[in-house]
């Protein structure tokens, strides 16, 4: 932790020149082809159609479209965490329960379907499996600061957002890449995915700072 | 309810949540103790709410992309049952008896309160210094507000492990800068920090400890047996 006083993160900072040296030309047809280039896009579209449909008209095939979709991939997630198949597949279920419930509440302008569906998945996992709670910020908190500057409803282009994200994710460094999923998907410390990866801590901080640039770039441009 | 109204002057915090801790509260990685702290820091601050959005998308990205693993036959229907049998909706929110009602304590922390904050059973530490342990499931983390007089200056000292602390009302410095509402300030074990309060208001913070202190003046070695904040 005492690097943070040095770094100023990668808040508005320019990428430096070492990274863009290593950067692959794969990644340039994601953002130049828009959505009707990648298939993944076609079918996070339609995720968000379905679940809208679930949510206005309560529509029980879009739900088990969803599910086919989602159910195996949240079930990956949490054996990656570290949960055997039993206990993995209850959170599923829980989840999918959530996401039942909740779907009227799903909004396409503000999040894509993965982004909503992790997020759920993520706090099912917190809460059944650490039985802890989970604190959040309440967008409707009356002590909530807002930057003046930016304007309340900003939406997000969320199919182009993670579509961009996706290219960004696919276009990291491979270690950079491992690192990335190691922290989301590990529940691992920084300090333990270190050892594991026989990193001095700082080198996998750095990493980690390094990737996380390059994905807030692809964001920031649009 | 709160007795005064406070006119809330608005500070856009320049001391933030790093990165990686950023990140580790969207992946689901931190415990509770922390993710109250990050997400009350959250509330107060624009940039790191926009920071925390995104790497959300990046979680969803990711999960796109891990190979499915099959779920076990009747899974589907077992589930579909149970929206059936449970049509009842959203589970109310637990209802605690006294609450804080001063509403320009954001709401992550707000929940966790029990009165206003002027009104917690805040036990004294030392002159101009006291503390309220906030009610949390959390072991491995200590996790505490603090309220330190105007001027009053904290003795040095040191962590055994990390403290992340957040400015609710008030401020401070220690030396590295100047923290006000929202600010956080991260210290780790090579770190000794002796913070002072600005004048006027009292200081409030959340802190967030993940071993005890040490003091490290030579006034503060005195006292080191008798203090826990």
């Amino acid at each position: 932790m005492a690097a943070t006083y040095v770094l100023e993160a990668w808040r508005g900072l320019p990428l430096n020149a070492g990274m863009a040296t290593n950067e692959g030309s794969g990644n340039r047809n994601g953002r130049a082809g828009g959505a009707q280039s990648n298939g993944a896009s076609g079918a996070a579209m339609s995720m968000e159609r379905l679940i809208v449909a679930v949510g206005e008209n309560r529509d029980r095939q879009a739900f088990s479209a969803v599910f086919a979709h989602f159910a195996p991939r949240i079930k990956a997630y949490l054996m990656r965490t570290g949960c055997e198949a039993g206990a993995a597949e209850e959170v599923v279920q829980e989840a999918m329960v959530a996401l039942w419930r909740r779907a009227d509440r799903f909004d396409p302008a503000q999040a894509n379907a993965s982004t909503w569906v992790f997020t759920i998945a993520r706090n099912k996992r917190i809460d059944m499996l650490r039985r802890e709670r989970r604190p959040e910020v309440d967008p409707e908190d009356p002590a909530l600061v807002r930057d003046p500057e930016v304007p309340a409803d900003r939406t997000i282009e969320s199919a182009q957002e993670s579509d961009r994200v996706r290219s960004a994710v696919a276009a990291l460094p491979a270690e950079q890449g491992d690192l990335l999923r190691m922290a989301y998907y590990e529940d691992k410390a920084h300090s333990v995915i270190a050892q594991e990866k026989g990193l001095p801590l700082g080198t996998v901080k750095s990493r980690i700072r390094l990737a996380m640039a390059r994905l807030r770039k692809s964001l920031s441009e649009g | 309810m709160a007795s005064v109204a406070r006119t809330a002057s608005i500070h856009m915090p320049t001391h933030h949540v790093h990165d990686e801790l950023l990140m580790d509260y969207a992946a689901g990685a931190c415990g509770e103790a922390e993710s109250l702290l990050i997400a009350t820091h959250l509330a107060m601050c624009p940039l790191c709410r926009d920071a925390v959005d995104e790497l959300d998308i990046v979680g969803g990205t990711l999960l796109d992309d891990l190979s499915p693993m099959a779920m076990s036959d009747g899974s589907l229907d077992a589930i579909l049952n149970r929206l059936d049998e449970d049509p009842a909706d959203h589970p109310a929110a637990p209802v605690a008896a006294p609450m804080c009602g001063d509403m320009t304590v954001p709401r992550p922390l707000r929940d966790y309160l029990d009165a206003d904050l002027d009104a917690l059973s805040w036990r004294p530490v030392m002159r101009g210094l006291e503390e309220y342990a906030v009610p949390i499931g959390t072991k491995a983390s200590r996790t505490k507000l603090l309220r330190i007089g105007p001027g009053v200056a904290v003795p040095a000292h040191t962590h055994k492990g990390n403290e992340l602390t957040l400015v609710l009302r008030g401020g401070f410095e220690d030396g590295r800068g100047h923290f006000l509402g929202g600010d956080v300030a991260i210290t780790d074990s090579h770190i000794e920090h002796a913070p002072v309060a600005d004048l006027g208001e009292p200081c409030v913070c959340l802190t967030v400890i993940d071993a005890p202190l040490k003091l490290t003046g030579k006034i503060g070695r005195l006292l080191n047996p008798f203090v826990r904040f």
